[in-house]
């Protein structure tokens, strides 16, 4: 699905080969500082690589309109980011910017049942928690149903016991609908448990393989 | 009673009691701002005087070349002042599309006032061509230089949310929406505000002149109304084109945020 030939990125991203296959879920692990957001920013093309190619169903990204791109490879941030608006309005925002179709108020219920969130959908989004705004920011992602997902560290403002919830959901809706998943985490047990397949970074080159 | 009252030098002087007021007071409270009091009454005095000669050689060879280049200048200092007050670093583009709007959006509001609205004759009359194109020029730059330092204030505190949208398949427009509108509110709320103002806080510079050089209050308020729609046409106008070529120049052409 994705693959990466030479790239390189300022003095941060040096990576020779990296291939990721589609409708697996894969682990970017590594220290602080090791580029991995940066080199997940490159699969949407939220950053652009100094050289080197990176190729999404072989066509090269930098050749790809890189809105269109977006809108099937989504990203979540590392900061849980609310939208002006009210809980409903930061859920249906990615469908409107993506100008995708908007879902009925049921499914938006639904869908906060399973993130744990018990709001309204006329709440103000901004009264929300830390913990509570990523979650709404994981259910804005969800909705967008892409076929890529990358996620920078996308429960680093919730505690074990949502994470879990959150990443069993999260990695249930992936592989029911035989998606994508590339996350960005600092925390092993994340990897081990949730990926199909763990990359770990070093400075210069990328192998795959398990953790030190 | 329509006749303009005279003021001698002497009494024009005595005015000056203000400044020596006002000069007393920070002394006395220890203000150290004597200095910018004197320099700036000091610059108001030369440069209106200095105004006043070019404005009596103007008026007394009315030709067409002289109103245009008054207005040349007036377009040059309005640009290079948003760049001076603005106090964010301006990118090059940027500082190329504040000079377009800026001398587009005014020209455009100024011609349509001079040909269709008041139809000075000739319309290089410079006792009206000058004065109106001053306002709806000095106008403009001001709603600019709050619209800009808004667009730039808000791409850098929000540049997480464009960031966050643009993840999400948006398009440079609609992450930047709600920054591009509310510079759009803090560049055209003065104009607004001092509509709704007029005639009850405060009587505005150009009716005073009206009124005072001797013409009836209706007439002056005519053109008052009249030159308050140029300004706001002007400031709209000038501060719409800007914000819509504007947000661009903080994208590159693979719609990433540049900061």
């Amino acid at each position: 699905m994705f693959s990466i030939n030479q790239l390189v990125f300022k003095d941060i991203i040096n990576v020779r080969k990296l291939e990721i296959e589609s409708g697996k879920i894969y682990c970017l692990f590594g220290e602080s500082g090791s580029g991995k957001s940066t080199l997940l920013k490159m699969f949407n093309s939220m950053l652009t690589p100094d050289q080197g190619k990176i190729t999404y169903k072989d066509e090269s990204i930098a050749d790809l309109d890189p809105i269109q791109l977006r809108r099937e490879v989504v990203m979540l941030g590392q900061d849980p980011i609310v939208f002006e608006g009210t809980v409903r309005d930061n859920l249906l925002i990615g469908l409107q910017f993506a100008a995708k179709e908007v879902v009925a108020n049921q499914v938006l219920t639904e869908l906060l049942k399973e993130l744990h969130l018990a709001k309204d959908l006329d709440e103000e989004a901004d009264k929300l928690s830390g913990g509570e705004q990523q979650r709404l920011a994981f259910g804005r992602v969800l909705l967008m149903d892409a076929e890529v997902y990358l996620m920078d560290e996308p429960t680093s403002a919730l505690d074990e016991n949502t994470e879990t919830v959150i990443m069993d959901l999260f990695t249930k809706k992936v592989r029911n609908a035989g998606k994508t998943a590339i996350m960005v985490t600092h925390s092993k047990g994340i990897a081990e448990k949730y990926s199909d397949e763990i990359i770990y970074m070093t400075d210069i080159l990328m192998k795959e393989g398990t953790l030190s | 009673m329509n006749e303009m009252l005279e003021m001698t030098l002497w009494q024009l002087v005595t005015a000056y009691i203000f400044i020596v007021i006002l000069l007393a007071i920070v002394r006395w409270r220890k203000i150290p701002r004597e200095k910018e009091i004197i320099i700036a009454t000091l610059r108001m005095t030369i440069q209106l005087v200095l105004v006043g000669y070019v404005l009596m050689f103007i008026f007394e060879n009315e030709k067409m070349i002289y109103s245009v280049i008054v207005i040349i200048i007036m377009e040059i200092f309005a640009v290079y002042n948003i760049y001076k007050r603005t106090k964010q670093s301006l990118s090059r583009d940027l500082k190329k599309i504040i000079a377009f709007s800026m001398v587009s959006g005014t020209l455009f509001a100024f011609l349509y006032f001079d040909f269709i609205v008041v139809r000075f004759s000739p319309w290089y009359d410079p006792r009206y061509f000058i004065p109106i194109a001053g306002m709806l020029i000095g106008n403009s730059m001001t709603g600019i230089t709050l619209g800009v330092s808004s667009l730039i204030e808000g791409f850098t505190s929000r540049k997480k949310e464009v960031e966050a949208a643009l993840m999400l398949g948006a398009p440079p427009k609609k992450a930047s929406q709600g920054i591009v509108n509310h510079a759009f509110d803090s560049a055209i709320l003065p104009t607004i505000n001092s509509m709704v103002g007029m005639g009850i806080v405060f009587l505005p510079g150009m009716m005073t002149g009206v009124i005072l050089s001797g013409a009836g209050p209706m007439d002056a308020i005519k053109y008052q109304i009249a030159i308050m729609l140029g300004i706001t046409g002007s400031v709209s106008i000038s501060v719409i084109l800007f914000l819509y070529f504007g947000y661009k120049t903080f994208f590159n052409n693979h719609a990433q945020l540049k900061l």
